[in-house]
């Protein structure tokens, strides 16, 4: 922004005008909304196949959650043979368990509580993350930052697992949202650090820092500068959060640390390790359907997010849709490619 | 080196080790209907009878170091003072020995694991990343990318167990569980050695399938690090390849990921406690696993202690390295 250095600009004026040119008719606003929001990120999308696969596999398993629940009935002990083979019958395509429980619909009716889980893990953590590091990152170098640098670093060494474990066995949480908030807790630092670094490399550009200059208030700075450019780490970092979030409750119904009272893909381990499934044949279907759940959902996650990276690309955004590219564009990312 | 730089990294250590120590303080006291109601249960089934409150506060006191009776403060400063000036972990309420003497015995297989998960993890991820990185785009690079992404997708207790089919069920290489074979004397002989290093090696790997996960993001630090000038200045000045790979990319493109590895260690460290359920590795994280089944609290507390202290000390080791490989510390900063 080299007219900053020019005395003979208004700034105020200036930066007025860049948020509120003149006025644009409502479809024409609506149109580059879409366009920027909608059309160009589902273009990418179906260029980059990290995403779109990432997507297609989430899909699925929220598909399976939603209406797979609705479709498919609860299974009981008792529904079907015992230890049925897979792929002979269409009543359980994945074979059954020792108590005849049809594997496919286990894994179904384990899905919405997985949800639950990831949900409730991935908001507070990143949630906490998000605020820990934005508030650390525009105090830098106070008190205020240090404090809460260290809390992050004293949490960051804390061993995670043991921890959680402790934890899980005095509670004995049962709600999948309980579980998921417990383990939130120590997934949140590296993601502030990561927020508090970005936060800071954002302070430093230009723009914000004429923003500052020209007194407009710390809250818009915040929204409208830093909030945006700092949304495609936060979910990028979401989908990584929620793989970690499944790994660990899994690891721990796996190990039977937290109680049994819903169906999840862990128990089915658990149930199936304990009566060494390995060695059994007839009983490794209830054990392997599981394990290629949370491969197939933690593998969509991670194409996900690597996908996202490249969806939350500014310039790639901006090349895709057709409407930015004329004239002075009011959208803070075109700002931010034309500050650099 | 200097003093100021290790000792902030000491106090950091020291912090977080009475965070630690308070939370399990504060996890007793937060236990459903307070710590002598939830203990009650399970003292009582040990000692059988009923016993009148006083005497059931006294055993309390006994096993965990924390006496309900007393003002909070009191309780609180006593059980520090056990914790660091007495190594008194408090006593187990199954095993009737004290949790010090107990973990004492598995600390020492379970170090043997986590540190050559460690060193066989992050050579892997390091050598992998910079490999990939110079190979950029080309088939080797796409193959092994995505069999990192593949691997970072499973959690490396599924990792163990689909190890302990194909490795230790199907084919019989290595045993599915124990640390060493049955009727072999302890001591400096091969036999012993050998099946030392067998029953170590899948829960060693497993548990470095977790380090692995950095192998992405040096991959991108060397692709950077290629991109710079000193390196074609090397190329130009004739230097040997392999001086240029080890001493100019590697060197650089590994200081943005110490801190990541930093915080791996405890990562890999807390794994211990699925892995060895999983093949039956009687370490630390087993003895912790115990706990939780049968309930024993003092036992669980001074696991998790024992597991920070591990971790703290481990990461202060590793800081010390730090100092070592990046040349901007000992200028200080």
């Amino acid at each position: 922004m080299s007219e900053a250095h020019s005395d003979s600009f208004d700034l105020k004026d200036l930066y007025d005008e860049d948020i509120d040119p003149d006025p644009e008719s409502r479809a024409d606003r609506t149109k580059r909304f879409l366009e920027m929001n909608v059309v160009a990120p589902a273009r990418i999308a179906v260029a980059d196949w990290r995403a779109l696969v990432g997507g297609a596999i989430l899909a699925f398993f929220l598909l399976m959650g939603t209406v797979g629940v609705w479709l498919v009935e609860r299974p009981t002990s008792g529904d079907a043979p015992v230890l049925a083979a897979p792929f002979e019958s269409l009543a359980y395509p994945l074979g059954t368990d020792v108590f005849g429980q049809p594997i496919h619909a286990q894994l179904i009716h384990a899905t919405p509580g997985m949800f639950k889980m990831i949900f409730a893990g991935a908001v507070v953590s990143v949630g906490f993350a998000a605020l820990v590091g934005v508030v650390a990152g525009f105090e830098h170098g106070t008190r205020i930052d240090s404090i809460l640098m260290t809390i992050t670093d004293v949490v960051i060494t804390i061993p995670g697992l043991p921890l959680i474990i402790v934890i899980t066995a005095i509670f004995q949480p049962e709600n999948p949202y309980i579980v998921g908030v417990f383990l939130g807790i120590d997934n949140w630092p590296g993601l502030a650090r990561t927020v508090r670094s970005q936060v800071l490399s954002i302070r430093e550009e230009s723009y914000v820092e004429a923003s500052e200059i020209m007194g407009i208030p710390l809250s818009s700075i915040l929204r409208r500068d830093i909030l945006s450019q700092l949304m495609p780490y936060v979910m990028i970092n979401g989908a990584l959060t929620s793989r970690r979030i499944i790994f660990e409750s899994v690891g721990l119904y796996f190990l039977g640390i937290l109680p049994f009272t819903t169906f999840n893909w862990g128990v089915m381990m658990n149930l199936a390790y304990e009566g060494n499934a390995l060695t059994r044949p007839d009983m490794l279907p209830w054990m392997v359907a599981p394990m290629v759940c949370i491969f197939l959902l933690s593998f969509g996650l991670v194409l996900l997010s690597q996908g996202l990276d490249s969806l939350f690309n500014v310039r790639l955004r901006a090349r895709h849709a057709k409407t930015s590219k004329k004239g002075t564009s009011k959208n803070n990312q075109s700002q931010a490619t034309g500050g650099d | 080196m200097t003093p100021k730089y290790l000792l902030k990294r000491l106090g950091q250590a020291i912090l977080t080790f009475f965070v630690t120590m308070t939370v399990s303080f504060l996890l007793y006291q937060a236990m459903p209907g307070g710590p002598t109601e939830a203990m009650r249960s399970v003292i009582l089934s040990q000692s059988g009878g009923s016993v009148d409150i006083d005497r059931l506060n006294r055993m309390i006191q006994l096993y965990t170091n924390v006496n309900p009776d007393q003002p909070m403060h009191v309780q609180y400063f006593n059980y520090a003072s056990d914790v660091i000036l007495r190594q008194d972990l408090g006593t187990s309420f199954f095993k009737n020995e004290e949790v010090t003497t107990l973990i004492m015995q598995r600390i020492p297989w379970s170090m043997f694991i986590s540190v050559y998960a460690l060193a066989l993890g992050y050579s892997l991820s390091i050598f992998l990343g910079v490999m990939t990185a110079y190979r950029e785009k080309s088939r080797f690079d796409s193959t092994v990318s995505s069999l990192i992404i593949g691997l970072n997708s499973i959690p490396y207790y599924i990792v163990g167990v689909v190890l302990i089919y194909f490795l230790a069920i199907q084919n019989n290489y290595f045993p599915t569980g124990g640390r060493i074979g049955s009727g072999i004397a302890a001591g400096y002989n091969p036999e012993f050695m050998l099946s030392l290093v067998q029953h170590a090696a899948l829960p060693a790997i497993s548990m470095g399938a977790l380090a692995t996960s950095g192998a992405l993001a040096m991959r991108g630090n060397a692709i950077r690090v290629l991109g710079e000038d000193y390196i074609r200045v090397a190329q130009l000045r004739g230097l040997r390849e392999t001086r240029i790979a080890t001493q100019y990319l590697g060197h650089n493109s590994i200081l943005p990921m110490y801190t990541q590895f930093m915080i791996g260690i405890a990562g890999v460290f807390s794994s211990a406690v699925i892995v060895e359920e999983v093949f039956a590795y009687p370490g630390m994280g087993l003895l912790m696993f115990e706990a939780v089944k049968t309930q024993d609290y003092p036992l669980l507390m001074g696991t998790l202690l024992v597991f920070t202290a591990i971790s703290l000390t481990a990461i202060f080791i590793a800081d010390l390295t730090y100092t070592l490989i990046d040349p901007r510390i000992s200028v200080g900063e």
